[in-house]
């Protein structure tokens, strides 16, 4: 069976994807799913603040996969539940398996990646130390008290203040342990201000800026953490300013990766910055009919937003199945300049471009008052005043079509201007 | 004058709220912030979410959420009536597992379909 | 009443078992943590050396050569991962140059085959990515690498399958003799047994004075790694060495033999229960190692870890039966290359067993082979048939290491049976990859549970009282 879209991940990202494919001429659609249930991530994300932008409403994370899940029915997307691929090549062929089916090759004729990401952990920033139980990425604890119902812990200490450190610090409060203490490396906070009120300052949580973990100590469990405050440019420790807690549970929020051994396996030309594939305007990779988006392309905030871009792979991956391969005559190539990180997408067919372009990137610093300024050479193409901007936070900007007609060269910049 | 953070969206406004007079807002980026800024000085409240246990044939727990916003204050009283439900399955999304809980006006609400 | 006691799991321990397995003889296997190969033997570099280091005329020097081929031999029959890539003892000046000839020397000597002396322009030709400050190598085409807690269990299965008990959660707090009867007290229960073999690692002094007299000192010495995601795997082909000094091998960066780069050990003095990296430590370690790889890549790094080893003030093993106590066998100070030799030094060691009065006839119908399924090493027809056979193959577990719920299940109806998620990682290498078990690290533990029929909090990372879940959410503890 040759199916038009195969869609890899259930999450919010292959969900989008695959309904916008449907809903754009896409006829036979197979969404792959590793878990027993579709909704990914959202699953375990049982506190609210998803679908403001999508839905209008505030939802919680399995409410809003719920509404994905929903619209899906009736529609003929097939989906194969604990199912996990193992291997994709280049001619479209996704190897996967499951209990029931066995050992299968399908093949499509455009695939779409959504595999999400996984959590940094001790191992990858070197924590030194006793290695107790006790330690969990947080989103593996979230697993277990959110999914399971499980407590992994009574006394505990985060490190990492971006949100799931930071919800995690609420979940962990309100289900009977106490946290002592979120610690962070950075001197600002990587989550939303919104979680700095209702998940520390609502529990009298000390938050620790410019402090990290430097020592791990426990026989079986965790006993006890040490602090120290850190340089800010170095990110060194600073001797004589320990601090130790006495705790049994240690979660750490540091960081997200990215889930690419698929894109590799298949030789996706790769984003060292974004840790994703380098993809067109349309989600589409540098193999033609492979598309991504999602978590898997780059780590994102709100999953508003990744909903949206996978509704453009899904829609892309229609369209490429219609009309075969784009025109990519006068490729430009968009490219970081000061204060920009991670840009989305990293190549534009301008031939390909209906009216606008969306770019999406992180700012390397916390900004007040900015300009991003997109550049050709010289030539200021277009300045975006901001008000505010911090690194937790994914930028977009959206570039008119006839603004790209305007490159003489074959690249441009994006970059801050204080 | 009190600073605060708004919470309602996750914008995260910086407000100024000023109480003595009339607990007037500023900065906030929509009405809903104007609200927020009194209601967290007068009477602040709050949304939970959490999972109950349930008997589904594969899931142990079903997340649950308060319909509305309740006095923070009584925050751990409602996570001990949690504490006391055995849901039974299935169950559908939206479905009320306690109604007015801790007479609080608020609802017990299922955020997911379990078998 | 045992006719042998083995005192500690280790790989001294279960290749001793492994040998008594063969012969009609009543072995039991005494281990204080709850698994085989739970202290030093999971804890090391994992080398399996050639043996031109030790002293000649030591008995280092003698079962290195020997281990290094039984190893071999052993590997292949019990299907546990050893690859033969050879090493490189690499020179950075004349004077060093001297000193790997004198190694190329003492290793002839010794009895190794192959060594050779390669030049700058060699060593380049055949790792490109080794520092260009080394003007040369020493080569040794037998130095293998392992993976040396499969290899524990392996040898452990097949003695328990020819007989061998092992008694876990015993921690032997003192052995008295009474005429020629040892008895060993454990809070597990007593123990008796005609001969005792001393294989307690860094306690091995700790046991023997139970009994006799002071003959040996354990000093513990720590020794820390960082291990690498597999994409810095093939940054190296061979073992790569610095030059040894007095405080040992030195700092080595090399391919492990699942595929990820182990760079280390640093070596310091230690409590022989501490297992803990630190940050002078693991600075060394990455500082040193870029002396001769620099451009390894720390920031795939996956995980750090130290081993404690069980070295003495003498450079050498203490193989011997006690002078005043009949039956009470040591085989201690088994520090590098500790791991290379005790295949080969039980093998010596059931003679000498022999030769004090232990009847030896050999046993019929032993079991001397094994074989694991590995489903990442099947070809696509080999695992189309294997979930066909057994559907359990169907559900890939573990993510990074591609490992499915039927090799667990079948680890857990296998002899020395694992009850931590960390045993299970041990067998199968679910929980090594680069996400580090937080993706398959509760799926491994709802099947341990499941099929062990145990309690899902009971179910351990690795060692008992390493907990995982502390009781349910709430519990009325929401204040």
């Amino acid at each position: 069976m040759l199916y038009d879209v195969i869609v890899v991940g259930g999450g919010p990202a292959g969900l989008a994807a695959a309904l916008e494919a449907k809903k754009n001429g896409a006829e036979s659609i197979l969404v792959i799913e590793r878990d027993a249930e579709l909704g990914g991530i959202l699953n375990q994300c049982i506190h609210n603040g998803f679908g403001l932008h999508t839905f209008k409403e505030e939802l919680t994370g399995p409410e809003y996969a719920d509404r994905y899940i929903k619209m899906l029915e009736g529609t003929g997307i097939e989906v194969m539940l604990n199912t996990m691929v193992l291997d994709i090549t280049e001619d479209k062929t996704v190897y996967a398996m499951n209990k029931e089916q066995g050992y299968m090759n399908i093949a499509g004729k455009s695939i779409i990646l959504g595999m999400g990401c996984r959590e940094r952990t001790r191992g990858a920033i070197a924590v030194p130390g006793d290695r107790p139980a006790g330690v969990f990425s947080a989103g593996a604890a979230q697993r277990y008290v959110n999914i399971e119902g499980y407590m992994v812990g009574k006394k505990v200490l985060i490190l990492g203040s971006g949100d799931i450190g930071l919800i995690m610090a609420r979940r962990m409060s309100l289900e009977g342990a106490e946290v002592v203490a979120c610690v962070e490396l950075c001197p600002y906070s990587n989550g939303l201000n919104r979680n700095i009120v209702q998940c520390l300052n609502d529990y009298n949580i000390p938050l620790y800026l410019s402090h990290t973990i430097t020592n791990i100590k426990g026989k079986e469990r965790v006993e006890e953490v040490t602090i120290m405050k850190v340089n800010d440019d170095t990110k060194q420790p600073i001797p004589g300013t320990e601090i130790k807690f006495d705790v049994d549970t240690v979660l750490l929020s540091v960081g997200l990766i990215p889930e690419n051994e698929l894109s590799r396996g298949v030789g996706l030309e790769m984003d060292p910055r974004t840790s994703g594939p380098v993809v067109y305007e349309n989600m589409e990779t540098s193999i033609e009919g492979i598309f991504a988006s999602g978590n898997v392309l780059h780590v994102h905030d709100l999953v508003d937003f990744v909903s949206a871009e996978s509704a453009k792979a899904g829609k892309s991956a229609a369209e490429y199945v219609k009309n075969g391969a784009a025109d990519a005559t006068g490729t430009i190539s968009v490219k970081a300049g000061t204060g920009a990180n991670a840009i989305v997408p990293q190549k534009i067919r301008p031939a390909n471009v209906d009216k606008l372009v969306e770019v999406f990137f992180r700012p390397v610093n916390v900004y007040g008052t900015s300009a991003i300024k997109v550049m050709a050479g010289d030539k200021v193409l277009s300045t975006f005043k901001r008000e505010h901007m911090v690194p937790a936070e994914m930028e977009k900007i959206v570039i008119p079509k006839k603004f790209l007609e305007q490159v003489e060269g074959n690249e441009i910049t994006i970059s801050i201007e204080a | 004058m009190t600073e605060l953070i708004c919470i309602v969206c996750p914008k995260g406004c910086h407000l100024k709220v000023d109480e003595e007079n009339g607990y007037k807002v500023t900065g906030n980026g929509c009405p809903r912030g104007a609200e927020y800024g009194q209601k967290e000085l007068v009477n602040p409240t709050r949304t939970i979410t959490s999972t109950v246990r349930i008997n589904g044939k594969t899931a142990r727990r079903v997340p649950v959420k308060t319909s509305a916003d309740f006095p923070k204050g009584k925050i751990f009283d409602v996570m001990a009536e949690l504490d006391k439900v055995d849901a039974k399955a299935p169950i559908k999304v939206g479905d009320v597992i306690i109604e007015n809980v801790c007479g609080l006006g608020v609802d017990i609400v299922a955020a997911k379909d379990i078998d | 009443m045992y006719d042998v006691a083995i005192i500690g799991a280790g790989i001294t321990g279960c290749s001793l078992a492994y040998e008594l397995g063969k012969y009609n003889v009543k072995a039991i296997v005494i281990e204080k943590e709850n698994d085989v190969a739970v202290g030093t033997t999971k804890a090391n570099s994992a080398i399996v050396h050639g043996g031109y280091d030790p002293e000649t005329g030591t008995d280092m020097a003698k079962y290195n050569v020997k281990g290094n081929e039984r190893i071999k031999e052993l590997c292949g029959k019990l299907d546990v991962a050893y690859k033969q890539i050879g090493a490189l003892v690499c020179a950075f000046s004349d004077e060093e140059v001297k000193h790997v000839e004198e190694l190329k020397a003492r290793g002839e000597a010794n009895g190794v085959q192959g060594l050779e002396i390669w030049d700058q322009a060699k060593v380049r030709e055949e790792e490109p990515n080794i520092s260009d400050e080394v003007v040369a190598a020493l080569y040794s085409p037998t130095t293998g690498i392992v993976s040396p807690w499969e290899l524990a269990i392996a040898l452990a299965e097949t003695a328990a399958l020819n007989g061998v008990e092992f008694k876990f959660n015993a921690p032997c707090t003192n052995i008295t003799k009474d005429g020629d009867v040892y008895t060993v007290e454990t809070p597990a229960g007593n123990v008796e047994a005609k001969y005792i073999c001393n294989a307690a690692g860094v306690y091995a002094d700790v046991v023997n004075e139970y009994v006799c007299k002071k003959s040996f000192t354990i000093l513990p010495n720590k020794g820390e790694y960082y291990l690498l995601d597999k994409s810095q795997g093939t940054l190296v082909n061979h073992v790569i060495f610095q030059c040894p000094n007095e405080k040992g091998k030195g700092v080595l960066v090399s391919p492990t033999v699942h595929g990820n780069l182990i760079v280390g050990p640093d070596s310091q003095p230690s409590a022989a229960d501490d297992v803990s990296t630190t940050s002078d430590g693991l600075n060394f370690v990455r500082t040193t190692a870029l002396k001769s790889v620099p451009s390894i890549n720390y920031r795939e790094s996956i995980r750090n870890f130290a081993g404690v080893r069980a070295r003495t003030a003498v450079h050498d093993f203490f193989i011997f039966e006690d002078k005043e106590n009949k039956g009470f066998f040591n085989i201690s100070g088994m520090a590098s290359p500790g791991l290379t030799s005790a295949p080969a030094i039980a093998v010596d060691l059931v003679k000498m067993m022999g030769e004090s009065g232990l009847e030896l006839t050999e046993k019929e119908n032993i079991v001397d082979t094994r074989k694991v399924n590995r489903f990442k090493h099947m070809s696509h027809e080999e695992r189309a048939a294997i979930i066909k056979e057994n559907p359990l193959y169907g559900k890939i577990i573990c993510r990074c290491e591609t490992v499915t719920e039927g090799e667990i299940v079948d680890a857990l109806h296998r002899p020395i049976v694992p009850t931590s998620i960390d045993a299970i990682k041990r067998r199968c290498n679910a929980g090594m990859g680069r996400c580090q078990g937080g993706f398959c690290g509760p799926r491994v533990q709802e099947i341990i549970a499941r099929e062990l029929n145990i309690p899902l909090a009971d179910v351990y990372q690795d060692r008992v009282g390493t907990r995982i879940i502390t009781g349910e959410t709430k519990e009325g503890g929401a204040k």
